[in-house]
């Protein structure tokens, strides 16, 4: 069972006040820490899951920049046999289809049962470059897995729908699925692993090693403008000092019925 | 004049709402860039459906058959593809579910056209339109153009326009032959299974407490469920804490959990992503308790506290503990 998981790292952005670059086509991430984007977590959990039952090797790929390794390395840590990175230099200047299409080129020369993506890109909020790639590669293809059987030469799949309500098919393999969080419990990866996993292989890329141009990936989904949410009413909140707040509380639950 | 293409999604029977929502705006645009509107449904035995929606619509175009009871990407993709090759419509809108995240990025490499995720509004713009999306987890928001081309996807978030009927259509109702003899299926449909029931139905609750991964660790969910018990509600959680299996799935709130409907929702440590607060919409009163005041549930919440909950969560209980004793 060789499987290639397409992984991205991103930037965390709780409790930081998100700066508009000057271009206002993305925001200034100098002063943020970045991730292994969630999805892609339990992406490469569930292809070392599979490898540890059926064998066959686990390839990571990103595209991205030096910087970027950090989460190949994670992923090399947590049991992937390999890593590939393409250096493509900005990729800010791709659209989805862009960046789909690079991976596809990599996939391919790949072997590969299983390629995995995460549903959904923790930055972009995309949710689309594994069916892009599907449909590049012409790989049959399921969506938002939550849970994986192998059973002769197809793949059982869950994929969730509304409601907490799933669909279960059966799909041939070769075939790309886009992995939900939830479906396993990714191990933990200490400073330690990192380390060890260094020996492994990271190959590094470019687009003229993958017969790809700039022209041919030229976006056709433009992002105009970034900004700021806009400015709404917001929520009226509750200030001073804790018994104040409590006190505040105890009354709109009063008010709203639900304190005798 | 050109076409706007509206992708009917419906399931079991039932025409779900986000079609209803991409009609109403695709009803508005039509009227502003003097498009029509056209529905297209695929299905076996949706007659009824097609009926259903006849006065939002000027064309539907029905495929019923047999062969496309489940739905199935590939064979949607193949079909609408032909559509599109024929009728090059303006813009075609899907809806941004499980199916259409499916459908639409591979319908946008087949077709050759740009495609925008997850939009929450489409406003027209000289020739054109601008898509406007959300990134980072709705921190940011996002204009979005396309290169130019005979059209343009999207898909669209639910619950951001309204369900009802705009203008005044009357469709004529297109009944089309499946049109393949032998396409090979390599993704069939088993069965649908549904979240297993738990001794709690958080439908049915009106006070809930819920709690988000700002809980940090599993051993400090007893906090809130202390909290909660103090205020005779009921314990709720986002998507995260059933993901680390912390809590059990039937308590999650949001659009692939459930919708809730209490009087008041208390979000302890939820930042206010869409998919969650999709499933808490109902609820009559939200009260957010968040230590980033930039948090996007501060934005949707009625009442909001900026603090540690970890310090700020005790204070309530005791206090709540306090004017109960009397
Ligand atoms: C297809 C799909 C379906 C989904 N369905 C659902 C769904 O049904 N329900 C759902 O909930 N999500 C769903 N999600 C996930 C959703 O996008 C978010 O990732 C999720 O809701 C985030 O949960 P959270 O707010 O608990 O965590 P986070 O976004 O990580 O937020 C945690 C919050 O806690 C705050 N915090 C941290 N520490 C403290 C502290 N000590 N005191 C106070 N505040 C603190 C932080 O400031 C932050 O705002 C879905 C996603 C996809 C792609
Ligand atoms: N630059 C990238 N390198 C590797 N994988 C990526 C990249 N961008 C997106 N992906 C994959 O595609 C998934 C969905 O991303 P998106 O469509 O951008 O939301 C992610 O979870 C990754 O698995």
């Amino acid at each position: 069972m060789d499987i290639v998981v397409c992984v991205k790292r991103v930037p965390l952005t709780e409790e930081v006040d998100l700066v508009i670059d000057d271009q206002k086509k993305g925001i200034k991430k100098d002063q943020l820490a970045f991730v292994l984007n969630d999805w892609d977590n339990y992406a490469i959990e569930e292809a070392i899951i599979l490898k540890e039952k059926y064998g066959g090797q686990v390839t990571a790929v990103t595209v991205g920049s030096e910087d970027d390794e950090e989460v190949l390395r994670r992923s090399l840590a947590m049991g992937a046999d390999r890593a590939i990175r393409v250096e493509a230099g900005d990729i800010s200047r791709f659209d989805s289809i862009g960046i789909s299409k690079i991976l596809a080129r990599v996939v391919k020369d790949l072997p590969h049962d299983l390629v995995f993506t995460g549903v959904l890109a923790d930055d972009d909020n995309g949710g689309v470059v594994g069916m892009m790639m599907a449909e590049e590669l012409q790989l049959n293809h399921a969506c938002m897995i939550t849970a994986i059987e192998i059973e002769d030469g197809k793949a059982r799949t869950t994929s969730e729908l509304e409601g907490g309500l799933g669909e279960v098919s059966l799909v041939e393999l070769p075939a790309l699925m886009t992995i939900q969080t939830g479906i396993n419990e990714p191990r933990y990866v200490s400073i330690l692993g990192i380390r060890k996993a260094a020996k492994k292989e990271l190959k590094i890329m470019n687009l003229a090693d993958l017969g790809l141009s700039d022209e041919e990936l030229s976006p056709k989904t433009i992002v105009e403008e970034v900004y700021l949410p806009p400015e709404t009413e917001g929520a009226q909140m509750l200030s001073g000092d804790p018994d104040t707040i409590a006190s505040d509380f105890i009354e709109i639950l009063t008010k709203k019925g639900v304190m005798e | 004049m050109s076409e706007i293409f509206v992708i009917v999604e419906h399931r079991l029977g039932e025409t779900r709402d986000i079609t209803f929502e991409m009609l109403w705006k695709a009803g508005e645009l039509a009227e502003k860039l003097s498009h029509t509107v056209t529905a297209i449904i695929l299905g076996h035995e949706v007659n009824s459906l097609a009926e259903n929606i006849s006065d939002r619509a000027d064309k539907i175009i029905v495929f019923d058959d047999e062969r496309l009871k489940n739905f199935n990407a590939d064979i949607h993709k193949e079909i609408i593809y032909g559509l599109i090759e024929e009728s090059k419509p303006a813009l075609t809108l899907i809806g941004n579910t499980s199916w259409g995240m499916e459908l639409a990025p591979c319908l946008s490499v087949k077709t050759n056209l740009p495609l925008a995720t997850d939009c929450i509004d489409i406003m027209p713009k000289d020739d054109t339109i601008i898509a406007q999306r959300q990134m980072f987890s709705g921190k940011i928001f996002a204009n979005v153009s396309f290169a130019e081309s005979q059209g343009c996807l999207l898909t669209i978030r639910s619950g951001v326009f309204p369900k009802d009927k705009i203008g005044d259509r009357k469709a004529e109702i297109i009944q089309k032959d499946y049109p393949f003899t032998d396409m090979a299926v390599k993704k069939s449909f088993v069965e649908f299974v549904e979240t297993a029931a738990g001794d709690v139905d958080i439908t049915q609750a009106d006070l809930l407490v819920s709690v988000g991964r700002g809980i940090g660790e599993e051993e400090n969910i007893s906090l809130i469920k202390e909290f909660a018990e103090a205020l005779g509600g009921v314990v709720s959680c986002s998507r995260p804490i059933v993901d680390k299996n912390w809590l059990p799935k039937y308590l999650q709130v949001g659009t692939s959990g459930k919708t809730v409907s209490p009087k008041v929702y208390i979000a302890v440590g939820i930042s206010g992503a869409f998919q969650h607060m999709a499933g808490a919409s109902g609820a009559g009163t939200i009260i957010a308790v968040n230590k980033d005041p930039k948090a996007p549930i501060f934005r949707t919440a009625d009442y909001g506290i900026v603090d540690d909950l970890f310090k700020i969560v005790p204070v309530l209980k005791d206090k709540i503990l306090e004017v109960r004793k009397g």
